[in-house]
């Protein structure tokens, strides 16, 4: 009764699924250990935490990763029709509870053992004395304020805003707290020194991305979010907008320089200069 | 706009005889297998109308969770003065439902003609909560509230205006049960009243489930 | 229609007449077919709106056709980007699996003569045709179709005109046609659940069931519980958009230097409400896909299923657990970071579900005698997808992680592979398996096989390297890689996805040939060429209009008997009473 149609040409077949599946997964463990794309350096320490995260995850994922896909390569060859009679097989009621119990532990525990980076950035607000800057995403800029030597930011007002009338915030002039604010579309912080933005959006949801930070924070109309970040390392860095905020989205950037504290306070005084 | 996407759900919630029944064999028979096949067994309209329920109440469960949470962002939420009428409303409504028990009641010990009268009734009685409806949004109209007014009054004409295009949907139920062309229908009239009376229950509780959350929750 | 006396033997006559046999059918296999053609069109709209993109992402300068202008505009290529999502998840990854299959197999492998509710079902087709035309009318409106992404956030998607190009008449078709079919969605939902509870035969108790009842069953209970709130949604969108209420949109706005006069909305609320909808749609897109992996891989493995209930609470758990984890999709958007977490350990806890579900297909294959049919091969493929697909979301599940991917390709390779790629291998495994039930002949099976092979390599080189793109920070829906300097030298890797994509699109055509020749010139099938057990085999191909004639079939065992001990065939079908299978002595 068994046709011998059903079986013909499955060696071809199955050798070939199974060299497919042994080379896609040798190809994705290479690309992952040349590094060929890779983040770049962090430059926080929770960055760092994250990434022996992203490591600690890719180890796991990757162990799974293999066996899976080698394992079904193995079956596949293993088992293709020759003719034999499948063997009857409903289940395995202690190695079903084996791996339920394995994944169990081992996702649920990966996801635990990640609290700790995230706590680092959202559980604990910024320390005293951190440097505070306001960050307001509209289509399609950045734009930087720095609450001058007062240490104050001064009132918004909606109806003043007038980007191309040099106001892009709505500054309101009367405000005495606002005279000495600094608004500009590239940002600079100090290096070591922690800072905390308060990030604002005045039209559509952007999102503040900076690569090397490891931080993402999404710019939402209506809230005022405050994150902060140490920055040890210093150099030049790009924010691209990582929220789809229309036509511009693409082309929505800006940079974010860290430097040491002597180079950031002769920027904020040409910056202020320049300003004024 | 969302009178016609209601009137979807209508269908879904109906669920029953008439144009949205297949074809059955054996009319109404209780149990499927039986002298030939009956296509679809009467159990089925009442899953199919108890599904159609929770659909209902999820889209209804999305509305007033939203609710509950824009309030709690506090801001400008002005509370809306309640009209009287909704009091009288919400009088009306229970009054339908006790109404439409009644007629029920009276289809099963085959008395026909107390049926119509009570069915009727509670038709009216529908149709008088509709208009109290729209009485209580004229009131507020003139009391210069509206739709775009503040997100209290957005809230509560989005609320009423879903609940009163569901409850339209009954009474139009009502009707079409009251003067349904029975040969041609694949259920009988005591499961058509049925299915009706537990959607018209199901619209009176959400009422008052939408009316103690409009008063106490503002 | 025909009317019916009370008491008459047996109703189900069929219809005459072109109109009311093949349009307004109400027979559900009808249905289903309209389903399948209504998703293998949007798919090559949604194909073809994908190949303009890849070519204007690598090559921005190129003249381009159907594109006003020649050279395609970053709106442009939103708009191509919000109808290509729109298009697959609605019209192509909810439709074919779920309500084209689902429609034309579920009554038969529950031995019913039709759905609960046939014009209920009829009506739930037209409707999201309905919608699919709505939904392109934004194509054809001043402005084109809108640029705010499958997930319409507000205020983009709000504010209109104002906020881009598309976002005025566009949008509003947009949110109108989406409307439209939770609509028709909830109406097939409420059907397949009917069916399922009340019309199964004799015998088929919910444990006999095929994987693939289950799982159209499950996917069916999401989409009841999912599409209302989407609706609900929708029309405070519209609200905000045509009757000037705040719902989504925040007081104090200014938009290109003007005043935006709405007040005190939470954008933070559509996205909550979009994704208690949103994470669901995934499983409604994906379950069935492993329903039909679950039965492919039982019948060529000539094997049951291995662990027949774990697969059935599996799937139970992981249709539970996607009503939970919507706050995953919100790790950056300044949700409160303890709920961060919360979202965070019930996603990473899916993985346990999905892991048993990937280990017992590995069981089923396991001391199998397999038959490398088409439709064994890409069920096959859809094992070794979901593994990649899946196991990417462990990454993602991590809110630390996310601060990182979220919104990068990261991101887009990950649910194209999962949500995307292997649901559609889930309905090529389908279509190729239960075509000549369908239609009564054959899908040609070399011709399937050149398809697999290309299709299968050619997904994995085109979303395998955006994990990387991903991992250099590379952002979705960049119309333009001159944005950033970091993105420039991703150009080669951006290349390679291309030229991938347009291979793999080509290849899709012979898929669309053997379609149509197999149609008419297919090697005629018989009644059960797979030696399947489930009840599609028991009747003719195509079956009649009434399925099984009037005779109900009775059930004496569950759905994967295959190599039972002690049977001369290798396997033995749910309708044989015991006495009339044959025993080895």
């Amino acid at each position: 009764m068994r046709r011998k149609k059903a079986c013909a040409g499955s060696t071809t077949v199955a050798v070939s699924l199974a060299i497919f599946l042994v080379i896609f997964t040798a190809i994705t463990l290479y690309t992952f250990f040349a590094k060929t794309w890779w983040f770049p350096d962090p430059i926080t320490t929770f960055g760092r935490d994250i990434d022996q995260q992203f490591l600690r995850t890719l180890v796991i994922t990757g162990i799974v990763f293999v066996l899976s896909q080698l394992g079904l390569a193995w079956v596949i060859f293993r088992y293709r029709g020759r003719g034999q009679r499948a063997q009857h097989i409903e289940g395995n009621l202690t190695m079903e509870v084996v791996w339920t119990l394995a994944t169990l532990v081992l996702f649920v525990g990966l996801g635990v053992y990640a609290e700790r980076a995230w706590a680092e950035v959202h559980f604990r607000s910024a320390v005293p004395g951190a440097v505070q800057i306001e960050v307001t995403g509209q289509q399609f800029v950045w734009n930087f304020r720095y609450p001058g030597p007062d240490g104050k930011f001064g009132r918004l007002d909606p109806k003043l805003v007038n980007a191309s009338g040099g106001n892009p915030l709505g500054l309101d002039p009367t405000d005495p707290a606002g005279k000495d604010d600094l608004v500009v579309p590239v940002v600079a912080v100090p290096v070591n020194r922690e800072v905390e933005l308060l990030i604002r959006s005045q039209d559509v949801t952007h999102s503040f991305f900076v690569r090397e930070l490891r931080l993402k924070q999404d710019a939402v109309p209506g809230l005022l979010i405050r994150i902060h970040f140490s920055a040890t390392q210093t150099g030049q860095y790009e924010i691209p907008c990582a929220e789809l905020c229309g036509l511009g989205h693409y082309r929505m950037r800006s940079f974010l320089t860290v430097m040491p504290q002597a180079d950031y306070d002769k920027w904020l005084a040409d910056q202020a200069a320049a300003n004024q | 706009m969302p009178a016609t996407l209601t009137n979807k759900l209508e269908l879904i919630r109906s669920g029953k005889g008439g144009g949205t029944g297949p074809p059955a064999g054996g009319d109404d028979d209780g149990g499927s297998g039986r002298g030939g096949r009956a296509r679809v067994p009467r159990r089925a309209y009442f899953t199919g109308v108890s599904l159609g329920l929770a659909a209902i109440l999820m889209f209804f469960m999305a509305l007033t969770s939203s609710y509950i949470v824009r309030k709690g962002l506090g801001g400008d939420w002005q509370p809306v003065r309640l009209p009287g009428i909704l009091w009288l409303n919400t009088l009306v409504l229970l009054a339908s439902s006790a109404s439409i028990e009644v007629a029920r009641r009276k289809l099963g010990t085959g008395a026909t003609e107390s049926f119509r009268r009570w069915w009727g009734i509670t038709t009216g009685l529908g149709l008088l909560f509709l208009m109290g409806q729209v009485m209580a949004w004229r009131h507020l109209a003139a009391a210069g509230v509206f739709l775009a007014s503040n997100p209290a009054s957005s809230f509560f004409y989005v609320l009423t205006a879903a609940h009163g295009a569901h409850l339209l949907g009954g009474v139009v139920v009502l009707f079409y049960v009251a003067f349904r062309a029975g040969q041609r229908s694949h259920i009988t009239q005591g499961t058509a009243a049925e299915l009706a009376s537990i959607y018209w229950h199901f619209m009176d509780g959400l009422w008052v489930f939408l009316f103690l959350l409009l008063n106490l929750g503002r | 229609m025909v009317t019916h006396e009370s008491g008459a033997v047996h109703a189900h006559a069929a219809p005459t007449g072109f109109i009311w046999k093949y349009i307004f059918s109400t027979d559900h296999k009808i249905i289903g077919i309209q389903y399948i053609l209504l998703a293998l069109v949007s798919a090559f709209v949604g194909m073809f709106l994908s190949v303009l993109m890849r070519i204007h992402l690598v090559w921005p300068n190129a003249k381009l056709p159907f594109i006003a202008g020649g050279v395609m505009t970053p709106e442009q290529y939103l708009a191509l980007l919000t109808m290509h999502g729109s298009i697959m998840v609605f019209m192509v990854l909810t439709t074919a699996p779920q309500s084209g299959f689902g429609n034309y197999f579920l009554p038969i492998q529950i031995g019913a003569a039709d759905m609960a509710f046939p014009v209920i079902n009829m009506l739930s087709f037209w409707i999201t045709f309905l919608s699919l035309l709505v939904m392109l009318a934004a194509f054809f409106v001043v402005g084109g179709a809108p640029i705010s992404g499958w997930t319409a956030y507000p205020p983009l998607s709000a504010l209109g005109e104002i906020a881009g190009p598309g976002q005025g008449a566009g949008q509003t078709l947009w949110v109108i046609g989406v409307a439209i079919f939770c609509g028709a969605s909830l109406m097939g939902a409420l059907n397949f659940i009917t069916t399922t509870i009340d019309l199964r035969t004799k015998g088929m108790s919910l444990m006999r069931m095929p994987l693939t009842v289950w799982a159209w069953f499950l996917t069916a209970i999401l989409g009841l519980l999912a599409f209302g709130v989407l609706l609900a949604a929708c029309i405070l969108l519209l609200l905000d958009r045509t009757a000037m209420t705040s719902f989504f949109i925040p007081g104090g706005l200014v938009i290109t230097d003007q005043q935006v006069a709405h007040k005190g909305g939470s954008t933070l609320l559509w996205q909550h409400l979009f994704w208690f909808f949103g994470h669901p749609e995934v499983y409604i897109a994906i379950l069935p896909g492993m329903g039909v992996t679950s039965h492919m891989l039982s019948t060529f493995a000539r094997k049951p299923v291995f662990g027949y209930r774990a697969m059935v609470y599996a799937m139970c758990s992981i249709g539970f657990l996607g009503f939970c984890v919507w706050g995953h999709h919100m790790f950056v958007s300044g949700m409160s970071p303890y709920s961060a977490l919360a979202f965070s350990l019930l996603t990473m806890s899916i993985g346990v579900p999905s892991a048993i579900k990937t280990f017992n297909w590995l069981g089923t294959l396991w001391g199998g005698q397999i038959r490398f049919t088409t439709a064994m091969l890409f069920a096959l493929g859809f094992v070794s997808l979901f593994v990649s697909g899946g196991l990417s979301g462990l990454f993602l599940a991590q809110p630390a992680i996310d601060l990182y991917f979220h919104d990068t390709y990261f991101v887009v390779g990950h649910f194209h592979l999962i949500m995307g790629v292997a649901a559609i291998f889930g309905m090529f495994s389908a279509l190729f398996f239960w075509f000549p039930k369908m239609f009564g002949r054959h899908l040609n099976e070399p011709l399937g096989k050149l398809h697999f092979w290309i299709t299968f390599i050619g997904v994995y080189a085109i979303f395998m390297p955006m994990h990387y793109l991903g991992m250099a920070g590379h952002p979705r829906r960049y119309s333009d890689l001159s944005g950033a300097n970091f993105l420039g030298p991703l150009m080669p890797v951006q290349r390679f996805i291309s030229i991938a994509a347009f291979l793999t699109i080509a290849v899709q055509f012979i898929f669309l040939i053997n379609f149509l020749w197999s149609l008419k010139f297919g090697k005629k099938a018989e009644k059960n060429p797979w030696e399947a057990t489930t009840l599609e085999w028991t009747i003719p191909s195509p079956p009649p209009h009434d399925n099984f004639a009037g005779v109900e079939p009775v059930i004496y065992r569950a759905a994967y008997e295959y190599a039972q001990p002690g049977a001369v065939e290798d396997y033995v079908p749910q309708h044989l009473a015991p006495e009339q299978v044959a025993r080895a002595r």
